[in-house]
């Protein structure tokens, strides 16, 4: 297949991009890597008058170390942030998820924040932005603003974005002394999550001070499972412990039905997965 | 229509295309380059798997202007000048790790890329290296065996060992199982582990 | 017949690297997409939405108005133009075989049917074009559920055929004097097992998408297809069309794979044929992966209602199968004649005496099925695989025990089948044994108790397929009385260069299979060339004129026997001219690696090159030789091949997720003589891959309003390299009685022989648990739910205060 015929325009700067986005108006799409639009754009599900190529935007690309934080260039691409060592120093979850992302042609060009401001809900990305608790810095018409992962996301395939929006960078704070796992399962190796699980424990003095849990593909947007994050704070840091906290990941998901997996599957899942990257990332 | 430029397998070429067009239509249909190939809508396959500045992209999800500037090798410019193969070419060749041979310029491709990273990968991190690419004749085994020939061969080392599977069925030859036509002869004489 | 020997100069038997590989490898191939002709232009295909539908109205012209927009049209426009798509094997003299246009006139059947055309300088036109096209539907009822269909009172994908039933075929033993009656055993089993079993429906998915040129402008029409048969596309369009044979010449280049899936004359193919007749001028079709799926047609689909009597100590005395197959909403070239593959397979290697096979074909609003790698027999030898291990965990045996106490023995060949087939030749027990050995059977037993008892969260499961298939398609006398409507020999010439060089002239059409290598092997051998000096041509009508194309296992079956009888042709035309050169009776001549020696005299010979130039000259040629050594044989075989093998899977099954990995997976074929081990060992590593895909991962699936819920690579999961395990291979050798080389088929045999393997493993792994079954493809949720309904089950039976039987 082939895509409908759109204007097409490659901005240098993040306001040049913006004032593309703005121009093209309600049907301009942005272009990032390319790796989930083009597909669509092939199959005419997209068909957008004008497309912004972020291609030559340079200053979105890259991570940098701010201090508590790390700062993700929305164009940063798979691959780099898997060759990045601020990355696997102090957000490890993301890499550990990253390199789950489609295969490495995808991740050769596919970007971190076309993957969040995609927003599928069985994508990776999301999950992991959701435990981590990030910020999407994003850029529009009327200046930038801070948008906390838990505002991010708003409905399948739909972010905060307006369609002047641009998600800029990503904010993540680092976990310093946090054990981390995401834990995915597919059918397939090519196949998108029926259920994934990012999970984030600190530990202290055997117990677990802090848990951070959210899981992919269980709602039209990431979940954060706070019932197994209360029920783990200050117990025990161990397997039964673990496990029984585990029990309520599914507690308030509405997961859908689809010919890939059922909703009931789907929360049989979370429990288990939740489970086993608990005991990955903070298991006794 | 868009001025984009890029050399293709060392040749450069100018052109005004339509940003819709996609990579490997571009290079299919404008630079005659038909060895690059398009087996699916949804960019699963990889059979139109090519390097673009340096790493494997899939060229069907890659419009052609966004390869403005950039340097393009496809499985058509991977063999010498003087026709000798690359590695990767040869080692496919030798281990029969094609059967149709159309997801064979993506495989190669895919193959040449994951070396260009891990010069001397496992079974499982072919396996795993390779997943962006489906072949639908050969059940990979013979790929997986081809890209670590090939990744031995340009270390210039001999194969590491290989999974035990493969090693068996590439050590195994014919038993005889006794028939009329060959009386006497051991029934058995297949593989020796 | 016996055996006869072979002259060995040592090409047959030796793991020749291909030649196929030099162009394949290096991006220099001829795909029909790569073809592009002066004045070519590019059609696109408007699809229906809908799964049954009346067409009220079509609206072709605010197409024709759009930019490089040629020409537009309807099926009504070439009604006259665009023949019909023929189906040449009804099964019986009742079939329904319903008007099957290759662009829809009045009513669409399924989704993905070919409703309008458009013909544009290039396709992206072509393709915007499409969306301008308004079309009108009246929606009529979707008929999905074979059961449903055909009930009474059932809505009907064909009205004026009145029925959904297209139609039924028996095979009973006791009627056709081959065995038993199948009802009396049943009635006198001491152990009756009666189990249904349902075939997923599968696509094909070979890599290449079909496509397709058609040149009018010559004084031919040139047909350039992606296709498995460009003799009976010649053949059909000449039939279907009106166009005369003589003025249709069909190449299939380079093909990208078929399995089955290309083994089909396609509506794509006669638009295209139509648009360049219409228009004059070339026209190229090139399909999108979406379409392929969509139209392409599919495979399997079936329910399967077995019965297998025993006696309480393993030993089988009846099976009866009644099946119900799923057409699609059209007949394809051999739809209805796939399940007929398999009657004659259902009984396996087993002693069956007592055998009937009740067979319905059922239309639905979906795509047609037609033949997918095995076409018939994988879903056969799934079927009686399956039931073995259901009937050996009945009687609480071993499931190799139950095998070994029914399958014919070695010395018991030929074997004649309830089901009427004479198998040639087989060694079940050399293959069983050489496999158990490589698999670590009693070991793997072994650990799976230990898991049992530990109640391990991943168990083990092992599973058992022996198999044999039919296959080197067909004695055409068998095919005529099964009503198919052509013959299943196969043709091969050689053509001696005055240079001594050779080319082999071929009527299969391989698409991967390496015929170019492998025939070339086998000529060197017998004409005492070198490989290398050996050209094989094939897949253009203009050059290989005869021939029936490639599927079945029959390319080296059949058409390996043709080339072999052309070779030894050439041999006795040149022995005169050898003995006029050295100047004695030809009587006195020996043919060894590829010379004419004097027997007793070996410093005297003549070599074939000797005698091609001396024939090409023609100076001086004995009285009454013609001036030519080319000779050509057509070969029409006595008997099916009969190829077997043992395939043993171990799966370790997370009882928690229902995942299934395989953790070990042995094959030992017995494919007969082989003429390249390498090629041989490809073809069951794809074989069982395939196999594999079916068992665990991929399944057609369409919604409540018949759209294909499977249309793309995302959803139709074929397996990447991350998802397959790596397959441990063997073989043993028991020669095909009736091949001159003792060559049995292998292209299917690994898809046939695995799938049941692999089940059963899964199976075996949940046993314990109350498992019996599940339905394929075992996803983890399936598996999941299965020990699920077990334990729900177990827990109902003991709060009612009963055992689990």
């Amino acid at each position: 297949m082939i895509p409908a015929a759109f204007d097409y325009t490659r901005p240098s700067g993040v306001d040049e991009a913006v004032g593309a986005l703005r121009d093209g108006g309600e049907d301009a799409k942005v272009l990032a890597g390319g790796q989930s639009l083009i597909p669509m754009l092939r199959m005419r599900l997209a068909s957008p008058t004008t497309v912004v190529d972020l291609g030559d935007v340079t200053e979105m690309r890259g991570v940098r170390d701010d201090g508590d934080a790390l700062v993700i260039g929305a164009m940063t691409t798979h691959d780099e942030i898997l060759h990045d060592p601020l990355v696997h120093e102090h957000a490890p979850l993301i890499a550990q998820a990253t390199e789950t992302v489609a295969d490495r042609q995808v991740r050769h060009l596919g970007t971190f924040g076309g993957s969040l401001a995609h927003a599928d809900p069985a994508g990776d990305l999301p999950s992991v932005a959701s435990a981590l608790d990030a910020t999407f810095e994003v850029a529009g018409p009327s200046g930038r603003r801070s948008v906390p992962a838990s505002e991010f996301f708003v409905d399948y395939l739909t972010t905060v974005l307006e369609p002047d929006d641009l998600l800029v960078s990503v904010r993540v704070p680092k976990l310093t002394g946090w054990g981390t796992h995401y834990e995915k399962f597919n059918r397939v190796a090519q196949a998108w999550a029926l259920v994934g699980v990012a999970a984030a424990v600190r530990r202290s003095n055997g117990s677990v001070a802090e848990a951070r849990v959210a899981l992919t593909n269980m709602g039209p947007t990431p979940v954060r499972a706070y019932g197994v994050e209360d029920a783990l704070t200050g117990t025990a840091a161990t397997e039964d412990s673990l496990a029984a906290a585990a029990q309520r990941a599914a507690d308030g998901a509405e997961p859908s039905s689809d010919p890939s997996a059922s909703a009931e599957y789907r929360m049989h899942l979370a429990t288990v997965l939740t489970r086993r990257a608990l005991q990955a990332a903070g298991g006794a | 229509m868009t001025r984009v430029s890029m050399t293709v397998d060392g040749v450069s070429y100018d052109d005004d295309v339509e940003p819709r067009t996609l990579l490997v239509h571009h290079l299919r249909e404008r630079l005659g380059k038909v060895g690059t190939v398009v087996g699916c809508d949804t960019s699963n396959c990889g059979a139109c798997t090519v390097m673009l500045a340096g790493k494997s992209v899939k060229s069907c999800s890659v419009l052609a202007v966004q390869a403005d500037g950039a340097d393009v090798t496809t499985v058509e410019g991977l063999a010498g000048r003087d026709g000798e193969l690359h590695p990767v070419q040869q080692a496919f060749h030798e281990s029969h790790a094609l059967q149709c041979g159309y997801c064979t310029p993506g495989m190669i491709m895919a193959a040449v890329d994951l070396l260009s990273e891990n010069p001397d990968p496992s079974d499982g991190e072919v396996r795993e290296g390779l997943e962006g690419n489906l072949c639908r004749c050969t059940g990979y085994q013979n790929i997986v065996r081809a890209v670590r020939d090939a990744a031995a061969s340009m270390r210039g080392t001999v194969p590491t060992a290989q999974e035990p599977a493969a090693e068996a069925s590439a050590a195994s030859t014919a038993s005889t199982a006794s028939t009329a036509s060959s009386p006497g002869e051991p029934a058995s004489q297949g593989v020796t582990t | 017949m016996t055996v006869t020997e072979e002259p060995h100069t040592g090409e047959v038997g030796r793991d020749r690297h291909r030649k196929e590989d030099a162009r394949l490898i290096t991006g220099r191939t001829m795909w029909t997409e790569n073809l592009s002709l002066p004045g070519m232009m590019h059609l696109a295909i408007l699809r229906s939405p809908m799964a049954h539908a009346r067409i009220t109205n079509v609206d072709v012209s605010p197409a024709l108005r759009m930019s490089g927009v040629a020409e537009a049209f309807t099926g009504r426009d070439v009604a006259d133009l665009q023949g019909a798509m023929p189906c040449v094997w009804p099964p019986s003299d009742d079939t329904v075989l319903p008007a099957y246009p290759p662009l829809a006139v009045d009513e669409v059947r399924h989704t993905g049917e070919p409703v309008a055309v458009v013909a544009a300088r290039d396709r992206a036109s072509a393709l915007d074009a499409l969306e301008a096209i308004e079309v009108d539907y009246e929606p009529l009822p979707v008929v999905l559920d074979m059961e449903a269909a055909l009930a009474d009172g059932a809505d009907l994908v064909h009205a004026d055929q009145g029925t959904n039933r297209c139609f039924t075929w028996t095979l009973d033993s006791a009627a056709a004097g081959t065995g038993d009656d199948a009802r009396r055993a049943e009635a006198d089993a001491e152990v009756l097992v009666k189990r249904r079993y349902i075939q997923q429906r599968l696509i094909p998915a070979f890599m290449e998408p079909r496509s397709v040129v058609v040149d009018p402008t010559g004084e031919q029409i040139t047909v350039w297809s992606a296709t498995q048969v460009p003799h009976i596309l010649r053949l059909l369009l000449a039939m279907s069309t009106g166009m005369p044979e003589h003025k249709i010449r069909v190449i299939a280049p380079d093909v990208g794979g078929g399995f089955g899936g290309k083994l089909q004359v396609t509506p794509e193919e006669f638009i295209a044929f139509a648009a360049a007749r219409k228009f004059g001028r070339p026209v190229k079709f090139v399909e999108s992966r979406s379409e392929t799926m969509l139209s392409g047609h599919h495979g399997r689909d079936q329910i399967q209602d077995i019965t297998v009597s025993a006696r309480n100590d393993g030993t089988v005395t009846g099976l009866s199968v009644d099946l119900k197959v799923n057409m699609g909403a059209y007949l394809g070239i051999i739809t209805p004649g796939i399940p007929l593959l398999g009657a004659f397979m259902f009984n396996g290697i087993y002693r069956f005496p007592a055998y009937r096979f009740d067979c319905t074909g059922v239309f639905t609003n979906t795509t047609k099925t037609d033949a997918y790698r095995g076409a018939g027999r994988p879903e056969a030898t799934f079927a009686i695989e399956r039931m073995m291990d259901d009937l050996a965990a009945e009687l609480d045996m071993d499931p190799l025990e139950v095998r070994r106490k029914n399958w014919i023995e070695h010395d018991q060949f030929p074997y004649a089948t309830a089901a009427g087939l004479t198998y040639d030749s087989g060694d079940y027990a050399a293959a069983t044994d050489r496999a158990m050995d490589l698999f670590g059977y009693h070991d793997l037993r072994r650990e799976q108790r230990e898991r049992r008892e530990a109640g391990d969260r991943v168990q083990l499961g092992i599973g058992v397929s022996t198999y044999t298939e039919m296959c080197g398609l067909a004695p055409s006398r068998i095919l005529g009385q099964l009503r198919y409507a052509a013959g299943g020999w196969e043709n091969a010439s050689v053509r001696m260069l005055p240079t001594g060089k050779v080319e082999v002239v071929t009527g299969t059409s391989p698409h991967g299979q390496g015929h170019e290598t492998a025939w070339s092997q086998i000529a060197a051998d017998q004409l005492g060339v070198p490989f290398d000096d050996v050209e094989v041509l094939h897949g253009d009508t203009r050059t290989s004129h005869k021939g029936l194309d490639t599927y079945g296992s029959r390319s080296l079956a059949v058409g390996g026997i043709a080339l072999v009888n052309a070779c030894r042709k050439v041999v006795d035309k040149a022995r005169p001219v050898a003995a006029h050169l050295l100047e004695c009776d030809p009587s006195d001549l020996e043919f060894v690696d590829g010379a004419y020696r004097v027997k007793g005299s070996p410093g005297s010979a003549k070599t074939l090159a000797d005698c091609a130039l001396a024939v090409f000259s023609s100076h001086d040629l004995p009285e009454g030789v013609e001036s030519s050594l080319d000779a050509d044989a057509t070969y029409d075989p006595e008997n099916f091949s009969y190829p077997h093998g043992t395939h043993l899977c171990a799966t370790e099954v997370d009882t928690e997720t229902g995942r299934v990995s395989i953790r070990s997976y042995v094959a030992v074929d017995d494919v007969g003589r082989v003429i390249n081990p390498m090629i041989v060992e490809g073809q069951v590593h794809g074989g069982v891959a395939q196999g594999i895909a079916q068992a665990l991962f991929e399944e057609a699936v369409y919604d409540d309003d018949g759209n294909l819920l499977t249309g793309t690579f995302v959803d139709y999961t074929i397996p990447s390299s991350a998802d397959l395990p790596a397959i441990v291979t063997d073989r043993t050798e028991t020669p095909a009685l009736e091949h001159p080389l003792g060559a049995k088929g292998v292209g299917e045999a690994g898809t046939i022989a695995s799938t049941p393997a692999v089940v059963n493993a899964v199976v075996d792994a949940l046993r314990h648990l109350g498992v019996s079954d599940v339905r394929m493809p075992c996803t983890p949720e399936r598996v999941w739910r299965a020990i699920q309904d077990a334990r729900d089950g177990a827990a109902h039976v003991a709060h009612e205060g009963g055992e689990r039987p």
